[in-house]
């Protein structure tokens, strides 16, 4: 049976199920409601859950293991010898795969019949025709070994759809008559279900951290893989980024981490003085109207996508810094080469972050009571004297914290320095010049054709697990920051 | 505290320090404050006392213009500190506020230590010309306090670290360091327990030697233990100001008569 339709089947059970736990529900109270222990659409809902919650998990748990199971199997029927010279067992597998599939679609458009699939021989048909006629096309002969491996893979496949199938099916009707036959008018399913939904919350949660842990593993494994290729002293330690398909490639991250570095610097130099003294107007001087006002506006900076910002860097800022610094420019020094450089990202990037670092601060500010300012102005202290000396440091670690966390996004951003930054790898401390960064590093390594068995590509992972590392570190610092002030005042 | 007798309570000097004429303050469209007349004498503590929502606190707030922070607040008639006008053009709130200084009902000393807590007025303007100075003005506020023995070994330690009476107390201190000529006290003793507010009504009485002190409170007994004026308000308006024994034993309204006896409030 399709999993669509056995899917289809289990939620016409629950559905069933809901009904039907609700009628008994009322029946075995005798019609009376107030009798029961829960609401009826309670007893409903539990047998709907015992039906349809585990039949489904051990769907899916099939539709996962069974592909592995069934290829570790066939795989094991292919004797060595039946790998030509040039290939792998992997391709062989594929092959496999393959046929196998043209034999499904052969018998499904009526060319073979079932038992014609199950005995079809190599010799006997021309059957890389027949797989043409279906769609599939094979580069070679079917060979004799990977025919039975096919058939052998169908006759699994076949098997475990039909045992998949019985199972999912038992486990929901005996999910459904368990539940059912529990049902009484004392039986608590108000917190049967109230378990069913702390369970689907931890499981949401679970699937985030999980997620994350997966996207590390993987790459944790493409990063050993690249350093079984490369030297990791080279990547850590040397001086050069000069990737090389040819191969005799210099991978060093060095260079990178300065231009990451260097841009995200100049990046917070705007951000952070423009941020924080608009989130100190907003949140200590800005009257409602203007707030109500204000606020807004300055988080619709927040909303514009950074290839945008990065437009903004390629044509408009880039360019007027040329014509300031460049050659033939107003000032008539020739510091600038082209419109990229570290100052035009950087720019760019800090205006990107100004409203980050704005509400944040301007949360923080507000976080600091009331009873503060009123203490100070009550002194015979100004406006600003209270902001300085009073506000400020109570403030200051909810702000250190802000300023990390816009630094862990000014580390990690790819579209403003793609298109501002320049591609140029190198040590230099001009800001003018054009510079490059980690991430755009992982961009252009891997976009185009490549080839994952290649330190100049499997160099990306090294690089995002680095970026991955770092701005982590910096994540992990600023929530620390800013969670023992906040500890403070509540 | 002292035993003596409500009616024996002297008031030292019949100087008026600050003289409040006609005056009404509003927020937004209610009318908080309805043609209030007092005047209150220097080196006295006077008492607003008051059902809660009476506009005692806020007729406070306007002595030191802390009403002027918040945006829909107005008021109108004449308040005279020595004889001049503190909502004149003329005055400077900020230097108003260092000459009346206040207290606030939640302790609220600053995130910083306990020296520099007390030091933040004169440094802001400028009361010490050198480090001797500024120490010793510390040294001084805090004794007026009555908080330096216990906190003389711990000066750099943070303010916000002291148990609720102490941090009142030093809130007091950085206060009195500025050298105010009046002291105002919103419920300084509300968020604090017995043995604390015996204290900082012992420290009430003494401040009275110095500073003419306004104080506001919900407690009948503290009015008459601290205060020798007494000013009763109720829903905005100044009933019955006259000396604290009178107030308590004597009253002429029937409505200072009532409350205090706990038949409104």
């Amino acid at each position: 049976m399709p999993t669509f339709w056995l899917v289809a089947l289990l939620l016409a059970l629950s559905a069933a199920g809901y009904n039907g736990g609700r009628r008994r529900a009322i029946a075995t109270a005798a019609g009376n409601v107030k009798d029961l222990h829960s609401l009826p659409s309670y007893y409903g809902y539990h047998v709907a859950l015992a039906a349809f919650v585990p039949s489904i998990a051990a769907l899916a748990v099939w539709l996962l293991a069974q592909p592995v199971f069934i290829e570790t199997r066939v795989s094991g029927m292919i004797p060595a010898e039946a790998i030509p010279e040039s290939s792998s067992i992997g391709l062989v597998m594929s092959d496999v795969r393959r046929v196998a599939e043209g034999l499904d679609l052969a018998v499904e458009q009526g060319l073979l019949t079932p038992r014609e699939a199950r005995n079809a021989s190599a010799g006997a048909q021309d059957l890389r025709a027949l797989m043409g006629e279906v769609g599939v096309a094979l580069g070679s002969k079917v060979r004799p070994e990977a025919l039975s491996a096919a058939q052998a893979y169908r006759n699994l496949s076949q098997n475990g759809r039909d045992a998949m199938t019985a199972v999912v099916a038992l486990l929901a009707i005996g999910g459904f008559v368990f539940a059912y036959m529990r049902i009484h008018k004392d039986f608590r399913a108000r917190n049967v279900v109230e378990r069913a939904v702390l369970a689907l919350l931890i499981l949401a949660a679970s699937l985030a951290i999980l997620t994350t842990v997966g996207i590390v593993l993987s790459m944790l494994f493409e990063t050993k893989n690249f350093f079984g290729l490369h030297s990791w002293t080279d990547f850590f330690f040397g001086s050069t980024w000069a990737p090389n398909f040819r191969g005799g490639s210099e991978l060093s991250i060095l260079p990178l981490l300065w231009g990451t570095l260097y841009i995200s610097f100049i990046a917070l130099l705007v951000a952070v003085p423009v941020g924080l003294f608009a989130a100190i107007y907003l949140s200590e001087y800005a009257s409602g109207a203007v707030r109500a006002f204000a606020k807004p506006l300055l988080e619709i900076l927040a909303g514009i996508p950074t290839i945008v910002y990065g437009l903004f860097a390629l044509l408009t800022v880039g360019p007027a810094l040329a014509d300031l610094f460049g050659k033939g420019g107003l000032l008539g020094v020739e510091w600038m080469a082209g419109a990229t450089s570290v100052l035009t990202a950087g720019l760019v990037m800090g205006i990107m972050l100004i409203p980050f670092v704005s509400s944040l601060s301007d949360d923080i500010i507000n976080a600091v009571p009331q009873a503060m300012r009123d203490g100070s102005l009550g002194l015979g202290a100004t406006k600003s004297e209270t902001v300085r000396q009073v506000v400020m440091p109570a403030a200051l670690p909810g702000i250190v914290g802000a300023v990390l966390l816009a630094a862990s996004r000014a580390i990690g951003e790819t579209m403003i320095v793609v298109m501002g930054a320049g591609a140029i790898a190198k040590f230099s401390a001009n800001p003018l010049d054009s510079m490059t960064t980690i991430t755009t590093r992982i961009v252009s390594q891997l976009t185009g054709d490549t080839d994952f068995a290649s330190p100049e590509t499997l160099v990306a992972f090294a690089l995002g697990l680095t970026l991955f590392v770092l701005t982590l570190g910096l994540n992990v610092l600023a929530l620390y920051i800013v969670r023992t002030y906040r500890e403070q005042y509540e | 505290m002292n035993d003596m007798t409500l009616m024996d309570k002297t008031v030292d000097t019949q100087n008026i320090k600050i003289a409040a004429r006609d005056v009404n303050v509003h927020y937004g469209d209610s009318h908080a404050i309805k043609d209030v007349n007092v005047e209150i004498e220097d080196k006295t503590v006077t008492a607003f006392i008051g059902p809660s929502g009476c506009g005692k606190s806020t007729f406070l707030r306007c002595l030191n213009r802390m009403n002027d922070t918040i945006g829909i607040c107005r008021v109108k008639g004449d308040i005279l500190l020595d004889g001049e006008d503190i909502y004149d053009r003329r005055v400077d709130p900020v230097q108003l506020r260092a000459k009346v200084g206040m207290v606030f009902q939640k302790p609220n000393p600053f995130p910083k230590s306990i020296y520099d807590n007390v030091a933040y007025g004169p440094r802001i303007h400028g009361l010490a010309r050198n480090k001797a100075e500024l120490d010793e003005i510390v040294e001084k506020s805090l004794r007026r306090a009555a908080i330096w023995d216990e906190v003389k070994d711990r000066l750099d330690a943070p303010g916000t670290g002291l148990s609720g009476g102490q941090q009142q107390r030093l809130c007091i201190a950085r206060a009195v360091a500025t050298e105010p000529e009046v002291l105002l006290m919103d419920e300084p003793c509300s968020a604090l327990d017995p043995i604390a507010t015996a204290q900082v009504e012992e420290l009430i009485d003494e401040l009275r030697s110095r500073y003419s002190v306004v104080i506001v409170t919900h407690s009948m007994q503290q009015a008459a233990r601290v205060s020798q004026k007494t000013a009763f308000f109720h829903l905005g308006n100044l009933v019955e100001f006259g000396p604290t024994g009178q107030i308590f034993t004597n009253p002429e309204d029937s409505r200072t008569e009532s409350y205090i006896t706990g038949r409104i409030g």
